[in-house]
């Protein structure tokens, strides 16, 4: 019980504001934290603090209110850094969010690096985000997409990655923690491989980067994505982190205002890393406020939230096992974040469904992984996925609606 | 005689105000999915699916003597339910009556949330689907 020694989950969820909501006339499970976290007041008041008090446009008037609000996004990007432990600011770069990362990454990698008949690796437990924008680029460029399977338990299978692992692989991309099996990947021993093989590697942290300490040196990767909504901060700004070298070399993903050097009908030249891939007037008050969120999880500290909710998993698992009929998908040694599973031929939407009468959000589907949800041949999963603000009191009403859901639904 | 789209919605909406309880209206709606007019194995293909987000709708409808019947499936319970009320008031109608129906009886029941295009559960392209079988025998 190291997290209960540490912090008191009470005083976290008072800072939350809608946990004290009712939904159906009940009191708020919210157990759909790997779709997006619920967000503390810090950060709310981050957001209202920006709007009233320094709301201007950042890197371009010499005015007292310009100044304050490039300090202060400035100022986030440093926290973001230090909060990964990257090696210059500069190589964390604002984006929309992890797709947005990962199509900047598959664009600009895909133009400088890859011809026809070279090869890029994905997992099959990718999101499809970390698929889509590269079979977009493969098909561009006469490339190839190799997929790296998962096996049973929800593990990839990581003998067939020497065997995939060839000449032609340029990049290979996949997941930290899977969305759907909650599967942590080891992923710096991959790495470590695809280095040895000449190949760079990006890394969807979206569902790691809540949950886990990462840093980015120590695994060295080459790029490392994620999204703000997804750790307590605001929705539509996320991160690309990528190593200088790598981004030094590619050409812009988007052109624009603030990230010219000089414009001339015949010819425009480009400004340094980060504003590079930072064209346009940016979201502003996403960026600061990012900074904010990231402040409110070191606070607690991630061992304290790692540790809880892996208390909350386990917790969650074992209760469902007593279950008759439930079957878990995804059974991985390192396992993290979320559970997926099925009550006998019970369809998932169902479940959902009762479950949200009963105030208990849960996320039912395919969860954007279509290839995974054919591997295992299912229509999808009930996933409840976890935050630091979770109890386990909330996990018992959990069970207690999956037992409801089954008899209904029987 | 058969009862008019009107009569037949005011019923449902008299028979669902007898719950008090969400869960007794659910369980009437999963019970009423179970009498659902099964649309055949053999057209449960690519031809006649709907698909959701999440659950999937097969739906046929066969055209004679001036209405259209209507047969289906879904993989997913409630919304075999929800297939179920709606069909209790547009099957076996005349092309017309189809395109006029407002179906505003479902807010009534309180089960309009099934019935918002981003519910993933396909019963929003379904009822256009049966409005689209309306419109081509609406000669």
């Amino acid at each position: 019980m190291v997290a209960e020694k540490n912090i008191s989950i009470e005083q976290i969820r008072s800072q939350f504001p809608i946990l004290s909501r009712k939904v159906n006339n009940q009191p708020l499970v919210y157990f759909d934290n790997g779709a997006t976290t619920q967000k503390p007041k810090s950060v709310l008041d981050a957001i209202q603090k920006y709007y009233s008090e320094i709301n201007a446009n950042i890197h371009r008037g010499v005015h007292t209110l310009s100044q304050e609000a490039t300090d202060a996004y400035e100022h986030s990007r440093k926290t973001i850094a230090d909060f990964i432990n990257v090696e210059h600011a500069h190589e964390i770069i604002f984006t929309r969010g992890t797709t947005e990362s990962i199509n900047l990454v598959a664009s600009c990698f895909g133009k400088r690096y890859v011809n026809a008949g070279d090869e890029i690796l994905v997992t099959e437990m990718e999101h499809h985000s970390n698929i889509v924008p590269w079979q977009l680029m493969c098909d561009e460029r006469g490339a190839k997409l190799k997929v790296i399977p998962v096996d049973d338990n929800g593990e990839l299978i990581l003998s067939e990655l020497k065997n995939l692992l060839t000449a032609k692989t340029k990049l290979l991309t996949l997941t930290h923690v899977s969305n759907t099996l909650g599967t942590v990947n080891d992923v710096k021993e991959i790495i470590s491989l695809a280095h040895k093989n000449g190949t760079a590697v990006l890394i969807d942290g979206a569902q790691a980067i809540a949950h886990t300490e990462v840093d980015v040196q120590d695994l060295d990767c080459d790029f490392y994505c994620f999204s703000g909504h997804k750790m307590y901060g605001p929705t539509g700004i996320g991160i690309l982190y990528g190593k200088e070298k790598f981004l030094n070399e590619f050409s812009p993903y988007q052109s624009g205002g603030g990230m010219i050097k000089e414009v001339s009908f015949e010819q425009t030249t480009f400004t340094t890393l980060p504003y590079k891939f930072e064209a346009g007037t940016p979201n502003i008050e996403g960026g600061i406020v990012l900074g904010a969120a990231v402040e409110w999880m070191k606070n607690i500290g991630m061992n304290n939230i790692s540790a809880h909710e892996n208390e909350l998993l386990q917790y969650a698992i074992q209760q469902l096992k007593t279950i008759d009929g439930i079957r878990i998908i995804g059974e991985a040694k390192h396992h993290a974040s979320a559970v997926s599973f099925l009550i006998r031929n019970i369809h998932p939407y169902d479940v959902g469904v009762i479950l949200d009468k009963l105030g208990i959000a849960v996320r039912t589907g395919h969860h954007c992984n279509q290839p995974l949800m054919k591997r295992f041949n299912i229509p999808g999963t009930v996933r409840a996925s976890f935050a630091v603000y979770n109890t386990m009191e909330e996990v018992d009403k959990l069970i207690a609606g999956v037992k409801q859901a089954k008899k209904m639904l029987s | 005689m058969m009862n008019t789209i009107a009569e037949v919605e005011e019923q449902i909406i008299e028979e669902f105000e007898l719950f008090e309880d969400w869960m007794d209206k659910y369980q009437h709606l999963i019970d009423m999915g179970k009498s659902l007019p099964l649309i055949e194995t053999q057209f449960k293909n690519d031809d006649y699916i709907v698909k959701g987000c999440q659950s999937q709708v097969w739906l046929k409808g066969d055209y004679a003597n001036g209405k259209i019947h209507f047969t289906c499936d879904s993989d997913a319970i409630i919304t075999k339910g929800m297939i179920a009320v709606l069909l209790r008031v547009l099957n076996d109608r005349t092309p017309e009556e189809i395109i006029n129906a407002k179906l505003e009886f479902i807010d009534k029941i309180n089960l309009k949330e099934h019935l918002t295009p981003i519910r993933a559960n396909g019963l929003v392209s379904m009822l256009s689907k049966i409005k689209t079988y309306a419109l081509a025998y609406n000669k």
